[in-house]
């Protein structure tokens, strides 16, 4: 035997790239928007969530799936908009992989549905490597987190394609810059689409919501629309 | 620590591809991180040890590439080194530079592997 060089050049998370592909097409012949939102723990998603299916329900067929390590509190809260919600436990995991969504929703049938959230688990680092079939990546950021987090964690926002600044309504009592802060996003992925957005008291939510509806009208007649951050 | 996954998932490509060349046992494995595929490295070493066990892996040596974050400069049409991975912007005239050439690689490059002769004739 004698040891030899075998050049590989291959995805490391190849196995979780193809599943997520797979799930793309299929989503896309459904017509399916999927949205994956990512932000560091108690940033406002489930809140979010909760007030995006509400309003967006009235006019859309739509369902949930929300990853957290433990509890299905997130997905009893979700479940009061009256959108189908399935919880991922995810143990120690620390995001969600393609495979756990493909499993959490394999039981629906997904032609019922026009819009599909993925809430990620709360973690600014671990989720930005993992396609899950998203045509959307949303990540938030909270007034009450610094102006410097998209500086200090770039990684995630690379891959984002639009920033909601949330809990927008207690800006000014935690003191929020809110021109620093946008000028950091736009340091670390210049051009994205930021909106403000206070999810209980309904700020921005209408502008949130024209955002959704016309990014997925995008996709319906564009079959190469997919999230800038995958392919 | 998201490494753990990672380090099982490069595990599976290696030995994959190492069995498909009919080899015994892998000796090292080079891979290429670009900052921004959001991988520690140290993490990923550690992962790799524990992860590799039982494996043709067990043993082998990891060898990590940083790929440097590269982007395009529409002002200077030229391709340019971000010095700083937060800051999106030409290190040479200030431009914003939104569109990444490299950066965000998480691949393995090659093995070295223990084959016999017979196996690749």
């Amino acid at each position: 035997m004698k040891p030899r060089i075998l050049e590989v050049r291959t995805k490391i998370l190849k196995h979780n790239d193809e599943i997520a592909r797979e799930m793309r097409s299929d989503f896309a012949r459904r017509g399916l928007f999927v949205v994956n939102l990512v932000s560091s723990p108690g940033a406002g998603k489930t809140e979010l969530l909760t007030h995006t299916l509400s309003r967006l329900g009235r006019d859309y067929r739509i369902a949930a799936v929300v990853g957290d390590l433990a509890t299905e509190n997130d997905a009893r809260r979700i479940a009061t908009s009256g959108a189908p919600t399935k919880q991922i436990e995810t143990g120690n995991i620390c995001h969600l992989e393609a495979d756990m969504v493909s499993g959490a929703i394999a039981d629906w049938n997904l032609d019922e549905f026009d819009f599909l959230f993925i809430e990620n688990v709360g973690n600014l680092v671990c989720p930005t490597s993992f396609d899950l079939g998203e045509h959307l990546r949303v990540l938030l950021l909270s007034v009450t987190e610094g102006e410097d987090k998209p500086l200090k964690y770039p990684t995630l926002i690379n891959t984002a394609d639009v920033t909601l600044i949330t809990k927008i309504d207690i800006a000014e009592a935690v003191g929020f810059d809110a021109d620093q802060m946008k000028a950091n996003i736009q340091s670390a992925r210049p051009g994205i689409t930021m909106l403000d957005v206070a999810s209980k008291r309904g700020d921005g939510m209408e502008a949130w919501i024209d955002f959704l509806v016309e990014r997925r009208a995008a996709f319906l007649t564009d079959d190469n629309a997919v999230s800038s951050a995958r392919s | 620590m998201h490494e753990l996954s990672i380090a099982t998932s490069l595990i599976d490509v290696a030995c994959d591809a190492a069995g498909d060349e009919g080899a015994e046992r892998v000796l090292s494995l080079r891979v290429r991180l670009g900052p921004l595929a959001g991988v520690d490295h140290e993490a990923l070493l550690f992962a790799f040890g524990f992860a590799a066990e039982g494996t043709m892996c067990e043993g082998a040596r990891l060898l990590i590439e940083e790929v440097p974050v590269t982007v395009y400069c529409p002002d200077c049409d030229a391709v340019k080194r971000l010095p700083e991975i937060y800051q999106f912007t030409c290190p040479d005239c200030g431009t914003p530079t939104p569109e990444m050439r490299t950066g965000r690689e998480m691949e393995l490059a090659s093995l070295e592997i223990d084959s016999h002769e017979a196996a690749h004739s």
